[in-house]
């Protein structure tokens, strides 16, 4: 120790060593950062209580502690779990997250991966051919009454002659850059203005209110965070390890499926996180395309504000039952997660 | 032996394609539920819906769905209504009108302006100028906001709030402190609470009856005052909905970012005696600026699309105080305006588009520059 003595306020507003704070700035960080984490907690534990609560302990003002100020019960735990058949909604959750998850994480990432590394040159005469051809197939269909099969074989057919005979003379194309930015562009689109036509088209095709519905569209509206996310990821990837592997023979898939995508595992894992909480709380594209037998979570949480009022203990166990797993699965993982979302943030 | 040659050369084939293949479905699934989608919309928001026997009818109108919304019947539902143009917002219109005709000299006299540059800025000057006019006038005295301005609301006023808040708690939080893993994982919780559940639990909490706090407020002695009925304290109940769930997503990754920052800076600039804020001013933020810039814009992006939150807490009321234009738009459909639900939604893209990509255009790259 040094000989002469440290007064009171130096000791209290100046840190000990660089790696650490002055006890006076140490308090302050302390207090805000339990404030917040009370912020956090109160409505979480609320709605953890509220789930052991009846009418009776709802209605007759609040009640704060279990076993001390009210008696828990597992009444609403008994309806909603046992004899309420949540057990399907539920499943269909798990089943639409997961695999619609997956398919956007592989589409997702295989795109990603060609953009980075494969030069394209898509001809801008071509793309304008498509748009058309599409937008005249809508109007035929829509105000002329023909048949939506004959409509898309007959510009099929004149979209391939026009491939052929137009497009090659003309000089403009569109990069990388522009793929991947219409790719991202389209998560600007609210779904709002999309959705109406997808509830038609699966109403079309007999498969409204069906699981294969939500998991196609939700790996449509999550494939470009993946996109967006995932191409850094490769990005990052020393190109000398693949062109070893392209020397040696291995196909452009090969190289994909056994050197780069074991590279990015972290990344893929907090890109497949982020999207599986986004695909688990979707909620607008559940109310138009699932009604009884599709039914996810969310709806059916929002379905408990019934005629009767809001029946919140049988909605607390929902929210409960709901968020439980993926704070486990991302409490776990939670590290991977602020890395894959950093990396996706520097570049984007 | 023609077999092997034959898998030889379809291997081959597929290698020589594999880029256009490897895209290929991300472009087909995009085309079939974004592109596909957006045309008929397009289509939908032009023509007049209505429910015929055994189907529907759809008519060609032009442009009298965009016409009633802007103009017409509607007009008080999406814009709202004007209130009286005070002193006050002459002065704040002069400002904001100053300085975007600012921004847009300094691009013409230094900035090496392209046509492409040009037209964005003009574009995004005039969406800007109007937006703000429309904000003022509606948020008057006598004036009544629209979904326009509520939307605005939640996304600005929102992220702003949310930016400022994340970025105080991972300054905390990137501290040399204990226990800093549990905050992370504490703080990340919110995110992962499906918004519903969220819009329910803050139902539950702001009941001033029955709620948590119903002691505290009786103390206060205002206990017959209810959130709900009020515009801006049920507009400030959806806000503090939003920003519990969206300020750990610019929590953590503010947070990874902090912690990435080159650690051997700020240890020489504390031996130097620098203080915490100038440490922050000339070492923290450059180096954060872009990935700042960055989740600003994804959480613009998302915020534009609100509607679990004032659909679940509120329903859109009192009157239409906190409907977004998402929920605008769903009422619409509900009531089989499906030509007005369509073109409320194109309203919505073209705001959210031409304010995502200015921000992208005029603060992310400008910030991804200056790192570089």
């Amino acid at each position: 120790m040094s000989a002469e003595p440290r007064s009171l306020a130096r000791r209290l507003f100046e840190p000990a060593s660089i790696d650490s704070q002055a006890p006076v700035a140490r308090v302050v960080t302390y207090a805000l950062l339990f404030l917040w984490a009370l912020v956090v907690v109160v409505p979480l534990y609320w709605v953890f209580i509220t789930s052991f609560k009846g009418p009776g302990e709802v209605d007759n003002g609040p009640f704060y502690l279990p076993f001390v100020d009210f008696a828990p019960s597992l009444q609403a735990w008994d309806f909603m779990l046992v004899q309420n058949y949540t057990l399907r909604p539920y499943m269909n959750s798990v089943v639409v997250a997961v695999a619609s998850t997956l398919l956007a994480v592989l589409i997702g990432s295989l795109a990603a991966y060609a953009l980075v590394r494969i030069r394209f040159q898509v001809k801008l005469a071509a793309v304008a051919i498509f748009l058309i051809l599409l937008t005249a197939i809508i109007v035929a269909v829509a105000t002329f009454g023909v048949r939506w099969e004959i409509a898309i074989a007959m510009a099929a057919a004149l979209f391939i002659i026009a491939l052929f005979t137009l497009v090659g003379r003309t000089k403009l194309a569109v990069g990388n850059n522009d793929i991947e930015f219409w790719i991202i562009s389209n998560r600007i689109m609210p779904p709002i203005v999309a959705v109406l036509p997808i509830y038609v088209m699966f109403q079309q095709m007999r498969l409204l209110d069906t699981q294969v519905a939500l998991i196609a569209t939700y790996t449509a509206i999550n494939l470009p965070i993946v996109v967006w996310l995932t191409r850094d990821f490769f990005a990052g990837i020393p190109l000398d390890l693949e062109e070893s592997a392209q020397i040696d023979g291995a196909s452009k898939f090969r190289v994909f499926f056994t050197i780069a995508l074991p590279l990015v595992r972290s990344g893929l894992v907090a890109t497949f996180l982020l999207v599986l909480i986004l695909a688990w709380n979707e909620y607008l594209l559940a109310l138009f395309l699932s009604n009884a037998d599709a039914q996810t979570m969310p709806v059916l949480v929002s379905a408990q504000n019934t005629t009767r009022g809001p029946q919140w203990w049988n909605m607390s166990v929902l929210i409960t039952v709901m968020i439980a797993p993926v704070i486990v699965i991302s409490s776990i993982l939670q590290k991977h997660i602020a890395r894959g979302l950093l990396v996706g943030a520097v570049k984007g | 032996m023609p077999e092997a040659a034959d898998r030889r050369s379809w291997a081959e084939w597929l290698d020589g394609h594999s880029g256009r293949i490897m895209v290929l479905p991300a472009v087909i699934v995009l085309l079939c539920f974004a592109i596909f989608p957006l045309i008929i919309s397009a289509y939908l928001a032009l023509s007049r819906f209505a429910l015929a026997s055994g189907g529907f009818t759809l008519k060609f109108i032009g442009l009298l769905n965009f016409r009633k919304l802007l103009v017409g019947s509607q007009q008080y539902h999406l814009l709202g209504k004007f209130g009286t143009f005070g002193f006050v917002q002459s002065a704040l219109l002069a400002l904001i009108a100053a300085g975007l005709f600012f921004l847009l000299a300094r691009y013409l006299q230094h900035g090496r302006p392209t046509i492409a540059g040009v037209v964005g800025r003009l574009l995004a000057t005039a969406m800007a100028m109007g937006l703000a006019v429309l904000a003022l006038a509606t948020m008057a005295p006598g004036g009544v906001p629209g979904t326009v301005v509520n939307t605005l609301l939640y996304v600005f006023v929102g992220v702003s709030v949310q930016f400022a808040l994340g970025l105080g708690l991972a300054l905390l939080c990137g501290q040399p402190i204990r226990g800093r893993n549990f905050f992370r994982v504490l703080f990340f919780i919110p995110l992962m609470v499906t918004p519903v559940g969220i819009a329910y639990t803050f139902r539950m909490l702001a009941d001033m009856q029955k709620g948590p706090f119903a002691p505290l407020v009786r103390a206060f002695g205002i206990s017959e005052w209810s959130w709900a009925t009020e515009a801006w304290s049920a507009r400030l109940m959806v806000l503090v909905g939003d920003t519990w769930q969206w300020t750990p997503f610019m929590f953590i990754v503010l947070l990874a970012a902090i912690e990435n920052q080159p650690r051997d800076q700020v240890e020489a600039a504390r031996l130097d005696g620098a203080n915490g804020f100038q440490i922050f001013r000339d070492i923290t933020w450059p180096a954060i600026a872009p990935i700042a810039a960055t989740v600003v814009l994804i959480r613009l992006i998302e915020a534009f699309k609100i509607i679990d939150l004032p659909n679940v807490l509120t329903g859109g009321g009192p009157g239409l105080a906190t409907e977004s234009m998402t929920l605008h738009s769903f009422i619409s459909w509900r009531t089989q305006d499906l030509g007005g639900s369509a073109a409320i939604g194109y309203m919505l893209l073209f705001i959210s588009t031409i304010v995502c990509v200015s921000f992208f255009n005029f603060v992310v790259r400008p910030a991804r520059r200056f790192e570089a």
